[in-house]
C-alpha cells in the first residue's frame, strides 16, 4: 500500500476528486496548505508598502491506495490538475505499512 | 492583565492641565480680540428671527444620524479591515468606545465649551450638563432648528474627530491610555478649536472659511495622529514583517458608509435644508469621485495596478478635502480640489510617511492631515461669492483669503500639536501608552479585550 500525496492548485480540487473517484478510489483527505516551489511568491502593495508573499495557498490531498493502483492514481491526478503553468504542484508517493477501518476493525486492503 | 485604575494623580493632572489651558485662553483672547475685526461667526444665522422650520429640523435629524453612522460602523470598519487579524476587535472597539465616551463628555462639558458664549478661545459654562436646554431652546448658530438637534449634530462631529486619530496608533496603544487620551483631547483640543472656528471664537471672527470641519475635524485629527505616531513609536516589526490588511472588504464597506454619511457631514453643515445644502451635496460627490480616480490612476501609473485600498483611500481623501470648501465652491472648484487631494494624499500616505520614517499605521495624518490642509488652502482659492456671500476666494479676486486660511491652519496645527504632546506625555508618565511587546505580538484583541475572531 502507498499514500499518494499531491500538492495541487486549489481550484483543481474538484476535478482531481472526480478523476480519482472514476478509478474507484473512495476516500480522500484534503488540507489547505501554504508553500512555495518554482512559482515562488508574489508581491502585494498596500498604500506603497510592498510585502513579498513567499508562501502561496495550495491544497494538499492524501489518498491511500493499493500498490498496483499507484500509477493509475498518479495518472489521474496529473491529468486533472495539470494546467501547464508554473505552480501546478507535485506528487509524492510514500510507503504505507498498515491501515485500519475504525468502525469495523477491517485491516489493510479491506480498510482502503 | 493589570491596568492601573484611573488614579487620583491622573485626575489631578487632568484638572491642572485643564486650568492651565483655560488660563492660557483668557490671556490670548485679549491679544486676539484687539487684532480681530468684530465680525461674528454666528452673525448670518443671528440675522433672522429664531423660528423653527420643520424641513430644516427634519434634515438635521437625518444628518445627525448619517454622521453618527460615519463613525459606527463606517470608520470602525474602514480601519478594522486595514489592520491585521489579531487587532480587528481592538480597532473597531476604539471607534465604539469613543462614541460612548465623547457623548457623555460632550453632554457634561464639551458642548458648552465649544458653542456657548465665552471668550474668543473657549466657550462658557452656561450649558454644562446641558442645563437650560429645553424643547424650545434654539442655538444662536442655528436659528431654525431646536438646540437639542444642533447639539446632537455637533456631538457626532466631536465623536468622529478623535476616532479618526485612532488610525495613527493602531495596533499598539493600550486601551486604558487610549480612553484617557481621547477624553482629555476632546475637552482640551477639540472643544476649543471648534469654538475658535464655529462657536464665535477668533478664527471664525477673522474670516477663516471652514464649512464643515476641514480645520476643526481633519487637520485637527490628522496632526494629533502624527504626534501620536511620533510619541508612541513604530509598531514592532514595522518595515520587516507583513502588515498587510486582513480584510479589505470591510474597508470598502467602511469607506462607502463614510461617503454616504458625509452627505450629512457636509450638506448637514448648511444647518438648513435648502440650496446651500444641495450644492454642498453636489460638490461633495464630485470631489470624492475625482479624488478616488486621481489616486487610482496615479497608483496605476506608478505601481502598475489600480488597487482597491487605493480607490477607497482616494475617496476618503476627496471627502476630507472638500469638507471645508463644501459650502463655498462650485462644481468646477470641487473637481480641482478632489483631483489635487487624490494626488496629494497619495503622496502623503506613500511618499511623505516613508520619507519621514514615522509609523502612521492607517494614515490618519497622510489622508486627514494632508487632505485637510489641501482642502483648507484650496477653499481660500476656489470660494465663490456666487455660491456663498460669506466666502470670496482668490478666484474672485480676494488673494487675502488664502493668507487667512494659512493663518487658520497654522493656529490649529500649533495649538493641536502642543496640547496633544502634553496630554500624551502626561499619560505616558502616569499609566504608559503602549502595550507590552509580548501583548503587541500576541495582538490587542486577546490581550486588551479577551476576545478573538476566528
Amino acid at each position: 500500500m502507498k499514500i499518494v500525496m499531491a500538492i495541487i492548485k486549489p481550484f483543481k480540487l474538484e476535478e482531481v476528486r472526480d478523476a480519482l473517484t472514476g478509478l474507484g478510489i473512495h476516500g480522500l483527505t484534503v488540507t489547505e496548505v501554504k508553500g512555495y516551489g518554482r512559482q515562488k511568491g508574489h508581491t502585494e502593495i498596500y498604500r506603497g508598502a510592498e510585502y513579498a508573499v513567499s508562501f502561496l495557498p495550495k491544497v494538499k490531498i492524501e489518498v491511500a491506495v493499493a500498490s498496483e493502483m499507484v500509477d493509475k492514481a498518479i495518472g489521474a491526478i496529473v491529468g486533472a490538475a495539470k494546467t501547464g503553468q508554473i505552480g501546478d504542484g507535485k506528487i509524492f508517493v510514500i510507503p504505507l505499512d498498515h491501515a485500519v477501518r475504525i468502525r469495523t476493525g477491517e485491516a489493510d486492503g479491506a480498510a482502503l | 492583565m493589570k491596568f492601573p485604575r484611573p488614579s487620583r494623580t491622573g485626575l489631578a493632572i487632568a484638572a491642572v492641565l485643564g486650568l492651565a489651558c483655560a488660563a492660557g485662553f483668557a490671556d490670548m483672547a485679549l491679544a486676539q480680540n484687539a487684532a480681530a475685526p468684530a465680525a461674528d461667526a454666528a452673525a448670518p444665522a443671528a440675522a433672522a428671527a429664531p423660528k423653527l422650520d420643520s424641513g430644516d429640523t427634519a434634515w438635521m435629524l437625518t444628518s445627525t444620524a448619517l454622521v453618527l453612522m460615519m463613525t459606527i460602523p463606517g470608520l470602525a470598519l474602514f480601519y478594522g479591515g486595514m489592520v491585521r487579524k489579531k487587532n480587528v476587535l481592538a480597532t473597531v472597539m476604539q471607534s465604539f468606545a469613543i462614541t460612548c465616551l465623547i457623548t457623555i463628555l460632550w453632554m457634561v462639558i464639551g458642548y458648552s465649551w465649544a458653542f456657548t458664549e465665552g471668550s474668543s478661545f473657549l466657550g462658557g459654562a452656561s450649558r454644562l450638563l446641558l442645563m437650560g436646554m429645553g424643547t424650545d431652546s434654539i442655538a444662536s448658530a442655528a436659528s431654525t432648528i431646536p438646540e437639542s438637534v444642533f447639539m446632537c449634530f455637533q456631538m457626532t462631529f466631536a465623536i468622529i474627530t478623535p476616532a479618526l486619530i485612532c488610525g495613527a496608533f493602531a495596533d499598539r496603544m493600550k486601551f486604558s491610555a487610549m480612553m484617557w487620551f481621547m477624553g482629555l483631547w476632546s475637552l482640551l483640543v477639540y472643544s476649543p478649536i471648534a469654538h475658535w472656528v464655529w462657536g464665535g471664537g477668533f478664527l471664525g471672527g477673522l474670516g477663516v472659511l471652514d464649512f464643515a470641519g476641514g480645520t476643526v475635524v481633519h487637520i485637527n485629527a490628522g496632526v494629533a495622529g502624527l504626534v501620536c505616531a511620533l510619541v508612541l513609536g513604530k509598531r514592532k516589526g514595522y518595515g520587516t514583517e507583513n502588515m498587510a490588511p486582513h480584510n479589505l472588504v470591510l474597508t470598502v464597506i467602511g469607506a462607502s458608509l463614510l461617503w454616504v454619511g458625509w452627505f450629512g457631514f457636509n450638506a448637514g453643515s448648511a444647518v438648513t435644508a435648502g440650496g446651500q445644502a444641495g450644492m454642498a451635496m453636489a460638490v461633495t460627490q464630485i470631489a470624492t469621485a475625482a479624488a478616488a480616480l486621481a489616486w487610482m490612476f496615479v497608483e496605476w501609473g506608478l505601481r502598475g495596478k489600480p488597487s482597491v485600498l487605493g480607490i477607497c483611500s482616494g475617496a476618503v481623501a476627496g471627502l476630507v478635502a472638500i469638507t471645508p470648501a463644501s459650502g463655498f465652491v462650485d462644481p468646477t472648484g470641487a473637481l480641482v480640489i478632489g483631483a489635487v487631494a487624490g494626488v496629494g494624499c497619495y503622496w502623503g500616505a506613500t511618499g511623505l510617511k516613508h520619507m519621514m520614517g514615522y509609523d502612521d499605521s492607517l494614515d490618519a495624518f497622510g489622508v486627514h492631515g494632508v487632505g485637510g490642509i489641501i482642502g483648507a488652502l484650496l477653499t481660500g482659492v476656489f470660494a465663490r461669492t456666487a455660491i456663498n456671500k460669506a466666502g470670496t476666494g482668490l478666484i474672485d479676486g480676494n488673494a487675502n483669503q488664502v493668507l487667512v486660511q494659512v493663518y487658520g491652519i497654522l493656529a490649529t496645527v500649533v495649538y493641536d500639536a502642543i496640547v496633544t504632546l502634553i496630554i500624551l506625555l502626561v499619560i505616558k508618565a502616569v499609566i504608559g501608552l503602549r502595550v507590552s511587546d509580548e501583548n503587541e505580538r500576541e495582538g490587542l484583541d486577546i490581550t486588551q479585550h479577551g476576545e478573538v475572531i476566528q
